[in-house]
């Protein structure tokens, strides 16, 4: 796999918050298709809607602080052809319209597609309330819809080209803080795959969103330890590839998941349920186990909810005991 | 599509209830009092005042019809049927396994529809998107028409929605309120006031015409007024009496969500066949 030619542990990398490969993404997409509207809900620079409202002002539109409308005028958008990004934080959209974007969206089958940004843990000292854990939970669940969390912002950028020309519902989320850039602009991304990055055969370590980087660190740090461990990045948690997942699993012995979310119905919940009807693994799954976080730092807040490169490693080491 | 007379409209109206009558009792379950209220406007929606062509429901230069309280479905279904989209014998296939007429519209069911609705409070946000949309296309001979109840007023979307069309000035958004004054738990005064319903739109930046949503002539020339009115969008507050036309539903909430039963739907067919009693049933 094409990545950034460096040692994960020991180098540094270049960073930047995921949000931002979307709002070039946006501007992008909006270059090569004319249809492409964008709608915010009074959060146009932190969602990096900016660069395209600027672009092109005459197919910006301004809902205001109104998620409902937000996802419902996207709907009616998409009625007349339009292809509709609309943004806001996660925690508001798709967090409190969820039944909009069931009903209007998913069941009327229009192609609307969804950004939340500010997810996750990243979001730090704002809080619990500002902190989305549960969006990809909320997502998956709805028929129609395609739920995608890239590991960085390059990564971010190729997905939201990927949405523009995609004909279902699309909801992406997205991160607030600096983080590392790990792909190129040669890696491959296709909705609906997930990559091998590390080839191994001791244990899957499957990861998404911003956890994949740590799950590499995690797994050269278990290579010194004699664990060969197999990372793949999975920034499709629905539809989610049964191919590589299978043929990674049915080769190791057992699998850790890793995601800045909440494990019941995020990445976790996918995996536990697509392996026990299919391949049933001694599997451990990281992220948040039904508790909300906190304000602090994202650092302090990732080590204390077990979601580093250490405790990845420590969880591969438990269950390759 | 040569235009009907008012009284061959109200034959219209008369048989749109007759067969929402007919499907409820068929169906089982159902709601009864609005779609029996919006008769007239439906009638004159699909006879008048909608640019449409119903031997071709995706053409491009249609008016769009939204209903966004979609438990009225059946009179849509009833109208859609009488205008020619489908076979009227569909009709008794309502909420039916199978059947394209789902007991709330489901737009991929069957052409015609333009959304999907029933949980309330959405169709004015479809209406501001599409609206939207058609301003950006330069598309400028074209309506968004959304029928939406009083009840549904209780949701906070349909403001957000209201806001946002009054701030782009959405003049092509035609909305038509069911006012019938009731809603599953009784009178929507007791339920939840909403007052001066009149006031409570123009200070939202709309303008508002209100008007007998059971007289059609006065519902088509409150159409054609908005459709003239520039700068703002449109409200029609259309004053209806529930269970209209039959006459032991009218003004009973407790009909909101009810079907008739047998004996019912006889008497309330006999009714109808009459005209209230004014003329000689066919059937007798």
């Amino acid at each position: 796999m094409h990545l950034v030619a460096k040692d994960f542990l020991k180098d540094k990398f270049e960073e930047e918050p995921i949000r931002k490969g979307f709002g070039h993404g946006l501007l992008e997409a909006a270059k090569q298709n004319e249809q492409i509207v964008g709608v915010c809900a009074d959060l146009t620079e932190s969602t990096q809607m900016h660069l395209f409202k600027e672009a092109f002002p005459e197919r910006f539109v301004e809902v205001g602080v109104a998620e409902q409308n937000l996802v419902t005028v996207g709907s009616g958008l998409a009625a007349m052809g339009k292809v509709p990004f609309v943004t806001s934080y996660a925690a508001f959209s798709p967090g409190r319209n969820w039944e909009q974007i069931r009903t209007t969206i998913c069941l009327n089958d229009r192609p609307v597609k969804i950004i939340g940004s500010h997810a996750g843990l990243y979001t730090g000292k704002d809080g619990a309330t500002h902190q989305m854990l549960e969006d990809l939970a909320l997502m998956r669940v709805l028929p129609n819809m395609v739920v995608l969390a890239p590991g960085d912002s390059v990564e971010a950028e190729k997905a939201t080209l990927a949405m523009a020309v995609d004909p279902r519902p699309n909801y992406m989320r997205v991160t607030r803080e600096a983080t590392p850039i790990f792909t190129t602009a040669d890696t491959p991304f296709e909705i609906g795959k997930a990559y091998v990055l590390t080839p191994g055969k001791d244990i899957t370590i499957i990861a998404t969103g911003t956890m994949t980087f740590p799950a590499l660190q995690a797994a050269e740090m278990l290579y010194k330890d004699g664990i060969d461990a197999e990372v793949i990045h999975c920034p499709t948690i629905k539809p989610l590839d049964a191919t590589t997942l299978l043929t990674s699993v049915q080769k190791t012995k057992a699998v850790v998941t890793v995601e800045e979310g909440q494990i019941i119905g995020g990445l976790g919940g996918a995996i536990a349920e697509f392996l026990g009807e299919h391949c049933p693994r001694p599997l451990k799954r990281l992220g948040m186990k039904d508790h909300f976080g906190e304000s602090g730092a994202p650092a302090e807040l990732l080590d204390h909810f077990g979601l580093t490169a250490k405790h990845i490693a420590m969880a591969a080491h438990q269950l390759s005991q | 599509m040569q235009k009907l007379t008012i009284q061959e409209l109200e034959l219209k109206a008369n048989t749109i209830r007759e067969d929402i009558i007919a499907m409820l009792e068929h169906a089982g379950s159902g709601h009864s009092a609005g779609p029996l209220g919006l008769a007239d406007i439906f009638a004159a929606l699909y006879f008048d005042i909608l640019k449409h062509d119903p031997t071709k429901p995706n053409w491009n230069q249609r008016d769009i019809l939204l209903l966004s309280n979609g438990h009225c479905v059946p009179v849509r279904y009833a109208a859609m049927a009488e205008a020619g989209y489908f076979d009227k014998k569909e009709l008794m296939t309502l909420r039916q396994f199978g059947s394209r007429l789902q007991g709330h519209p489901e737009r991929q069911r069957l052409p015609g529809l333009e959304n999907t609705s029933g949980p309330l409070g959405s169709g004015l946000s479809q209406a501001a998107g599409m609206a939207l949309a058609l301003r950006m296309n330069k598309d400028l001979f074209r309506w968004i028409y959304v029928v939406m109840g009083d009840g549904e007023l209780d949701e906070g979307n349909v403001w957000e929605a209201a806001m946002m069309a009054a701030k782009y000035k959405l003049n092509n958004i035609i909305g038509i309120i069911d006012r019938n004054n009731i809603q599953i738990d009784g009178p929507t005064e007791t339920v939840m006031p909403l007052d001066d319903l009149k006031k409570k739109w123009e200070s939202f930046g709309w303008y508002v015409i209100e008007v007998d949503g059971n007289n059609i002539e006065a519902v088509i020339d409150a159409a054609a007024m908005a459709r003239a009115v520039v700068e703002k969008p449109v409200m029609i507050i259309a004053h209806t009496i529930p269970g209209k036309g039959v006459d032991f539903m009218e003004y009973d909430f407790h009909w909101h969500g009810a079907p008739p039963n047998h004996e019912q739907a006889v008497k309330a067919l006999h009714e109808l066949r009459t005209l209230g009693g004014k003329i000689k049933s066919e059937h007798q």
